[in-house]
C-alpha cells in the first residue's frame, strides 16, 4: 500500500509525514516530546488525561495530540505559555487525587505521573487533596489493586478487555466516584482475571502491582534450617539488566546467577533446564498423539499458566488438547524437591525453593493444584518476577553491573539453546519441533532455525516435513489472539473438518514471557524485539541447542525418571486440568 | 368534518401528571351520558406548551382554550358547552393583556411563536397515524422516494441552512453528505432523543406529541445516505415517549410506511427503539452510540466522527429530536422557505423551555433572531411577583448566564456564544432578584459533576474542585486567591476536556464570575450573600417594633425555634434555627428579617 504523505508544521518546522499519523507520533519524528500521561504505544489512544493538548492554527480548540491525525497543511503547536498551563493545571488536579506518599510507594523513582510533576517542575499542591478512599484488592495470589492511587488512564482496562480479550476488569462509578474494579464490584480473585499482570506492567502509577513477595524470601534466605534454592526463568534474563541500566535484550544470565548466589541461595537452577525438560516431555506427548493416534489434536501447550487459566476458564471442552506437562517452572520445583533432595540428602521439607519469574500469573501457578505439591511438599515456595528481584539486588547493596559472570550449578542449571527460547513467542514450538523432528525420524534436523514462527506478529503458522508426514503449528501470543485461533479449531471439530493446526503454541503476553506482566516497566514493540532478540542470541551462541541432546536431561531420564511419560514423569512432571467458573460469586 | 366539535384534552406529560387522562375519561363518560357522543370527539394530543396553565382543554371549531382544567369540570364544559353552546367562562384563558377571554390566536404567550418542530403538537392525537398524515404527514417521505434525487435532498437541507439543534449547530447538510460520501456499509441512521438538561423537555414534547415526525425525518436520511436501519435512543424515564414511539413505529409499519418495500419505492428501511439508563454524558454523541453498541457510555476522540466511523465503526447520521422533526417540512416547503426565517446565520425557529421565575412557564417555539426580552416578557409574561429580572441562564448547565443589558440580544447560535452562554438544547431558566448566582453555579456545577462520565480527568477532578470552591465561598470560607484558581481550573477543563460536557461544565461559573463577580466578592469579603440563598451567610431575626405577635411564624417553624408571648414581639433562636426561610415569607408584616 502507498502511503499518502502530507505536509505539516510542528512549531513553524516543515516537514512530510503519512497520513493518519497521529500528532504525538509526528512530533517525535522531529524531537518533539509532548507529554502524556494515558497514552501508551501498546493501546488505542483513549484520550483520557488531557495532558498532550496541542493547539493547531486556525482552530479556537486544543486537540489531544495521542489521537488527532495530522492533516496536510496543518500547523501543529506544541508549546506555548498558555498550552503549558493548561496541562500544569491538570497534572496539578490529578495531584490533587493521588496520595502524595511517593516514598513508600512501589513506583517511587519509576511512576509516570512522578515524572511528569518532576518535568513541570511542580513544587506545591495549589488545590485541596480529594482522594477517594476505597480499599486495597489484594485477593488474588498475583496482583494486588490500590485503587486510590489510580489515575483513570484507562490503560489497565483496555488491556484486559482489548489486548487480552479477559475483561476481568471495567469502569465503575462515574465523576469523580469513578474506579477501576471486576465488573459486579467482586472481588479480584472471584473475577475471570487470570493474573497475567498486564495491567501491572501497563499502569504508569502503583495502582496496580505484582504482589510482593520479597520479605518472605528474605526470611527463608536468613533462616539457618533453610536450605534455599532458585530458578531463574528465560525471559529474566534478557530484562533483568534494564533495572540496571542496560539496553533491554542485553543477557545477563552469569550476573543474575552470581547476584543470586550473594543473595545467599545455595543451589542456582535455571528454569531452562526445566523448559528443556518440558521439552521432552511435551515433545513426547505429541508424538504419542501424532504419529501413535494416544490422545486428541491439536495439542496445545500449557506452559503458561495465564493461558492455562484462561483456557480453564473460557475453554472448558478443550481441554483435553493441553498438554498435560507442567510449565518448566514447576519441573524445576518438583525436581528440586525430589532428584535434587536426593543427590544432596536434604529433607525436602528444609528445601526452600524461590523461582524469578517473569510473570504474576506463576505466583498462581505454584498453588493452582494438588499437582504442584507433587514432591510431598510445596514444590515451589516463592515465586517473583524479575521487578521485585531487582528490588532485591538493589536492597543487597549488590554491584550488579560489576559482578562477576558465575554458572549455575548442575545438573538442574544446564540448558541448550531450546529451552532458553521458552522466553521468546515461538520459542516453545521451535524448541519441540527440533526434538519431536529426532523423536519421530530418528534423526536430527538439518536446520534448527525455525524462522517463521519467531517475530512478534500475534498470529504465526508454520508447516513441517516429518517422516512423510506434514505437521502444522501455530503460535499465538498475546490472550486477545487466541480466540480466532481456538474458535477455528473449535469449528473444523463441529463439523468434522481437517484440523487447521496439529500443535499450538500459545503464550498470555505480548512476545511471550519476555514481555510478562512481571517484567521491568515500559515494555513496548520496540523493547519486546530487543529482549527477543537477546532470547535468540542466547540459543544461538549454545554449543547444544536440541533439549533431547543436554547431558543433564539425559542424566535425569538415566538416574531417576526412566523415560519420558513414564510413571515418575507423570508423578511428577505432569499435570491436570478442571473447568473453572469465570465468577465465583 | 365529521363530528360537530371536537375536545382537544392535553396528553403531555405534565398535564396528564394533573390529571389529564382522568380529564379525558370523564369527558367520554359525560358525552355518553349526554346522549352526544357521536357529534364530539374527544381526542388526546401531544403538549400545547402553555404547560403554566394546564391541564388544557381546547374545543373546536370555536378554539375555546381552557385552561387549568380539573377532572370534574368535563361535565361543566359538556353540559354547558357542547350541549348548550354556552363557553365556561371561569375556565377560559384570561390574557392580563386584554382582561378578556382570549382565543388561542389572541394569547400572547402563543403571538409571537412560530411553530414547525410543535406544529403537530396539542393538534393531532400522537396515537393516530392517519392524523398526521392528514396533516401532511409522510408526504415528504413519499416526494424523497419518488420525485428526489439524494442529491438534491442534501442541496434543499444546504439552503435550508439547518443546523443541529442538540447544540453545537453544526449544518445537518454537511453532516448527511459527509456520511453519504464514505464508502462503507451498512450506514446507520440515529435519533439523539437522551435529552437531559435540567428543566428542559423540548425533545420529550416533541415525540409525545408527534412521534411520527420522527420516524418521518430518519426514513428521508436513511434513503439519502443509504441506509436501512435507525435507532432511537431515548431515556428511559421518557415512558410515554416510548409508548407513542412505539404505536407510531407499529402504525408505520401496518401501513407500510416503515419496514420492507416501503410504499412499493424497493426502500426498506426499519427503526429500533434503544433506552438509555439516565446517564446525561450519553446526550453527547459518541457515548451515546457507544451506549447502544452495550459498552459503558463514555465519549471517544473524535476524529473520526460518527459521519465517517460511528455506530460499530460505521459512517452513522446522527442528529437530535427537534433537528429531525424540521427535515419534513423543509422537504415539503422547500429550503428556500425555511431559510426565511430566522437570522443569517441561523435558520429556522428553535424550541425553548422556558421556566424558572417566570409568570407563563412552558415551551415556546420562535424564529431565531427573537430577542431574550420578547421571550421573557412577551411570550413569557415577565417575572413573577413583580420581582427584578436578574439573568437567564440558556443551555442548561452547558450554559452561562446573560444579564439585563443583554436582554435584546437576537439569538441565534454565535450571539450566545459570544455572551458566554450557549444555545444548547434549548433550556431557558430565568432568574430574579431573589436567585443567588454562586448558589445558581453550584447547582449546574453540581449537575455535572455527578454526571460526568469520569473519564477525562480535567473534567472528573476539575468539577469536582471546582465545586468544592464554590461550596466554600457559598460558606464564607473562601479567599480571593481561590477565584483565581477557580479560573484556572475552568479554563484548564474548557480546553483540556474531551467532551462537549467537560468542555461547557465550567461555564455556569465562568460566566457567572464574569458578570457577577461583585456578588462573588460579597460572600468572600464581607461573607454575606446578597440574594440571601446561601445559609451559612444568612440569619433570621424578628424585628421588636414590627412584630405584632400573630404567632403564625412560630406555628408555620419546622423546627419550633420561634417563641413569643400571643401579640408580644416574638424571638428565634439563631442557634436551633435551619435557616429554611418558612418565618420570612409568612409574615405579613416585614417583621422577619434576613441577613
Amino acid at each position: 500500500m502507498n502511503a499518502k504523505t502530507v505536509s505539516i508544521k510542528v512549531n513553524g518546522m516543515p516537514f512530510f509525514v503519512h497520513e493518519g499519523t497521529t500528532v504525538l507520533e509526528a512530533a517525535k519524528l522531529v524531537n518533539v516530546k509532548i507529554p502524556t500521561l494515558c497514552y501508551h504505544p501498546d493501546l488505542p489512544a483513549w484520550a483520557a488525561c488531557g495532558i498532550c493538548v496541542v493547539k493547531v492554527e486556525g482552530s479556537p480548540k486544543m486537540f489531544r495530540a495521542c489521537s488527532t491525525p495530522v492533516e496536510d497543511g496543518m500547523s501543529i503547536i506544541t508549546h506555548d505559555p498558555e498550552i503549558v498551563e493548561v496541562r500544569r493545571t491538570v497534572i496539578e488536579l490529578i495531584l490533587s487525587t493521588h496520595p502524595n506518599d511517593c516514598l513508600q510507594c512501589l513506583r517511587n523513582q519509576n511512576c509516570e505521573l512522578q515524572r511528569l510533576a518532576a518535568e513541570f517542575g511542580i513544587r506545591e499542591m495549589p488545590f485541596e487533596y480529594n482522594i477517594n478512599q476505597i480499599p486495597v484488592d489484594d485477593s488474588t495470589t498475583s496482583l494486588i489493586l490500590n485503587p486510590e492511587k489510580c489515575v483513570k488512564c484507562g490503560r489497565c482496562v483496555k488491556v484486559c478487555q482489548g489486548m487480552q480479550n479477559v475483561w476481568a476488569i471495567e469502569f465503575l462509578g462515574r465523576g469523580d466516584s469513578t474506579r477501576i474494579a471486576p465488573a459486579g464490584d467482586v472481588l479480584l480473585a472471584e473475577s475471570p482475571c487470570i493474573k497475567c499482570g498486564q495491567c501491572s506492567a501497563h499502569c504508569p502509577v502503583g495502582a496496580i502491582y505484582e504482589k510482593d513477595e520479597t520479605q518472605k524470601v528474605w526470611k527463608a534466605l536468613q533462616d539457618p534450617t533453610k536450605h534455599c534454592v532458585v530458578q531463574i526463568a528465560p525471559a529474566v534474563r534478557v530484562a533483568l539488566g534494564e533495572a540496571f541500566g542496560l539496553e533491554p535484550g542485553t543477557l545477563v544470565t552469569n550476573k543474575a546467577y552470581a547476584a543470586l548466589r550473594r543473595l545467599g541461595f545455595k543451589g542456582i537452577f535455571d528454569t531452562n533446564f526445566g523448559a528443556d525438560l518440558t521439552i521432552m516431555e511435551e515433545g513426547s506427548e505429541f508424538v504419542e498423539r501424532f504419529v501413535h493416534g494416544k490422545g486428541d489434536l491439536p495439542l496445545i501447550t500449557s506452559c503458561c499458566p495465564a493461558w492455562v487459566d484462561y483456557l480453564e476458564k473460557y475453554y472448558h471442552d478443550l481441554i483435553p488438547l493441553f498438554s498435560t506437562a507442567k510449565s518448566p517452572q514447576a519441573m524445576v520445583g518438583a525436581l528440586s524437591k525430589t532428584y535434587y533432595a536426593d543427590k544432596s540428602g536434604i529433607d525436602c521439607k528444609n528445601i526452600f525453593m524461590v523461582s524469578i519469574m517473569p510473570c504474576t500469573a506463576k505466583k498462581y501457578e505454584i498453588v493452582r493444584s494438588e499437582s504442584m505439591y507433587s514432591s510431598g511438599c510445596q514444590d515451589i515456595d516463592v515465586s517473583i518476577t524479575t521487578r521485585e528481584l531487582s528490588r532485591m539486588i538493589k536492597s543487597a547493596g549488590i554491584d550488579f553491573l560489576n559482578l562477576p559472570d558465575e554458572d549455575a550449578d548442575a545438573p538442574l542449571g544446564i540448558y541448550t539453546g531450546a529451552g532458553t527460547i521458552f522466553g521468546a513467542t515461538g520459542g516453545v514450538m521451535e524448541a519441540a519441533l527440533r526434538t519431536a523432528y529426532f523423536l519421530v525420524t530418528g534423526q536430527e534436523l538439518k536446520n534448527v532455525d525455525l524462522e517463521d514462527v519467531r517475530g512478534i506478529e500475534g498470529i504465526k503458522e508454520a508447516r513441517i516435513r516429518m517422516a512423510g508426514k506434514e505437521v502444522r503449528v501455530a503460535v499465538a501470543h498475546q490472550m486477545g489472539n487466541i480466540e480466532q485461533v481456538l474458535d477455528m479449531v473449535r469449528e473444523a471439530k463441529a463439523k468434522g473438518k481437517e484440523l487447521p493446526w496439529h500443535f499450538i503454541e500459545v503464550m498470555a503476553c505480548r512476545g511471550g514471557c519476555i514481555g510478562g506482566g512481571g517484567q521491568p516497566y515500559g515494555a513496548t514493540d520496540e523493547i519486546r524485539k530487543k529482549r527477543i532478540a537477546g532470547m535468540y542470541k542466547d540459543d544461538s551462541t549454545q554449543k547444544i541447542r536440541c533439549s533431547h541432546q543436554n547431558p543433564a536431561i539425559k542424566q535425569l531420564y538415566a538416574e531417576f525418571l526412566g523415560k519420558p511419560l513414564s510413571h515418575k514423569s507423570h508423578e511428577l512432571l505432569h499435570t491436570k486440568y478442571t473447568p473453572r467458573p469465570l465468577y465465583t460469586r | 368534518m365529521a363530528f360537530k366539535s371536537y375536545v382537544l384534552v392535553c396528553g403531555g406529560t405534565a398535564c396528564q401528571s394533573s390529571k389529564s387522562e382522568e380529564i379525558y375519561k370523564n369527558f367520554i363518560t359525560e358525552l355518553e351520558a349526554a346522549g352526544i357522543k357521536d357529534d364530539v370527539q374527544v381526542v388526546k394530543t401531544g403538549c400545547f406548551g402553555f404547560c403554566e396553565k394546564g391541564p388544557i382543554v381546547k374545543v373546536l371549531p370555536d378554539e375555546s382554550f381552557y385552561v387549568e382544567v380539573k377532572p370534574t369540570d368535563a361535565k361543566e364544559i359538556v353540559a354547558e358547552h357542547l350541549v348548550k353552546g354556552r363557553q365556561v367562562k371561569r375556565l377560559l384563558y384570561q390574557g392580563e393583556e386584554t382582561k378578556k377571554h382570549a382565543k388561542v390566536e389572541d394569547i400572547a404567550f402563543y403571538q409571537k411563536q412560530f411553530r414547525i418542530v410543535l406544529r403537530n403538537c396539542g393538534v393531532i392525537n400522537p396515537e393516530d397515524i392517519n392524523e398526521y398524515i392528514a396533516r401532511d404527514g409522510y408526504a415528504a417521505l413519499e416526494k424523497v422516494l419518488f420525485e428526489m434525487t439524494p442529491d438534491q435532498v442534501i442541496n434543499e437541507l444546504k439552503v435550508s441552512g439547518l443546523r443541529g439543534r442538540g447544540g453545537a449547530g453544526f449544518p445537518t447538510w454537511l453532516k448527511w453528505n459527509f456520511t453519504k460520501q464514505v464508502n462503507d456499509s451498512p450506514k446507520y441512521i440515529v435519533c439523539n432523543a437522551d435529552e437531559g438538561d435540567p428543566g428542559a423537555y423540548m425533545d420529550r414534547s416533541t415525540i409525545e406529541g408527534d412521534p411520527h415526525s420522527i420516524l418521518e425525518a430518519m426514513m428521508i436520511a436513511g434513503k439519502t445516505i443509504g441506509s436501512n436501519k435507525g435507532y432511537i435512543y431515548i431515556r428511559a424515564e421518557y415512558p410515554l415517549a416510548i409508548h407513542r414511539l412505539e404505536v407510531a413505529i407499529k402504525q408505520a409499519k401496518e401501513l407500510g410506511l416503515l419496514g420492507k418495500d416501503i410504499l412499493g419505492s424497493g426502500f426498506d428501511f426499519d427503526i429500533e427503539l434503544r433506552l438509555g439508563a439516565g446517564a446525561f454524558v450519553c446526550g453527547e454523541e459518541t457515548a451515546l452510540l457507544a451506549s447502544i453498541e452495550g459498552e459503558r457510555g463514555m465519549p471517544k476522540p473524535r476524529p473520526p466522527f460518527p459521519a465517517v466511523k460511528g455506530l460499530w465503526q460505521k459512517p452513522t447520521v446522527i442528529n437530535n429530536v427537534e433537528t429531525w422533526a424540521n427535515i419534513p417540512v423543509i422537504i415539503l416547503r422547500g429550503g428556500a422557505w425555511f431559510a426565511n426565517i430566522g437570522t443569517e446565520k441561523s435558520k429556522g425557529t428553535k424550541v425553548f423551555a422556558l421556566t424558572g421565575k417566570i409568570r407563563n412557564s412552558g415551551l415556546v417555539e420562535v424564529p431565531m433572531g427573537t430577542t431574550l426580552r420578547e421571550i421573557i416578557y412577551d411570550i413569557g409574561g415577565g417575572i413573577i411577583n413583580g420581582k427584578k429580572f436578574k439573568a437567564v441562564q440558556t443551555g442548561g448547565p452547558s450554559g452561562g448566564v446573560i444579564t439585563a443589558e443583554y436582554l435584546d440580544t437576537p439569538i441565534d447560535y454565535e450571539n450566545l456564544q459570544k455572551l458566554g452562554s450557549i444555545m444548547g438544547s434549548g433550556g431557558m431558566i430565568v432568574m430574579d432578584e431573589d436567585d443567588c448566582m454562586v448558589d445558581i453555579a453550584k447547582f449546574y456545577l453540581g449537575f455535572t459533576v455527578d454526571e460526568s462520565c469520569g473519564k477525562c480527568a480535567p473534567c472528573r477532578v476539575g468539577g469536582r474542585q471546582l465545586l468544592n470552591y464554590l461550596d466554600k465561598i457559598s460558606k464564607g470560607k473562601a479567599t480571593r486567591d481561590d477565584i483565581t484558581k477557580m479560573r484556572q481550573i475552568g479554563n484548564a477543563m474548557k480546553r483540556a476536556s474531551l467532551c462537549g460536557l467537560g468542555q461547557t461544565a465550567p461555564n455556569p461559573v465562568l460566566s457567572t464570575l464574569t458578570y457577577f463577580e461583585k456578588e462573588y466578592l460579597a460572600h468572600i469579603d464581607d461573607r454575606t450573600c446578597p440574594a440571601g440563598k446561601c445559609k451559612d451567610l444568612i440569619t433570621y431575626s424578628i424585628l421588636p417594633e414590627k412584630c405584632i405577635g400573630c404567632g403564625l411564624c412560630a406555628r408555620r417553624c419546622p423546627v419550633n425555634c420561634i417563641t413569643g408571648e400571643k401579640r408580644q414581639p416574638h424571638v428565634i433562636d439563631k442557634s436551633a434555627c435551619i435557616k429554611c426561610g418558612e418565618c420570612y415569607s409568612v409574615c405579613k408584616f416585614g417583621a422577619v428579617m434576613r441577613k
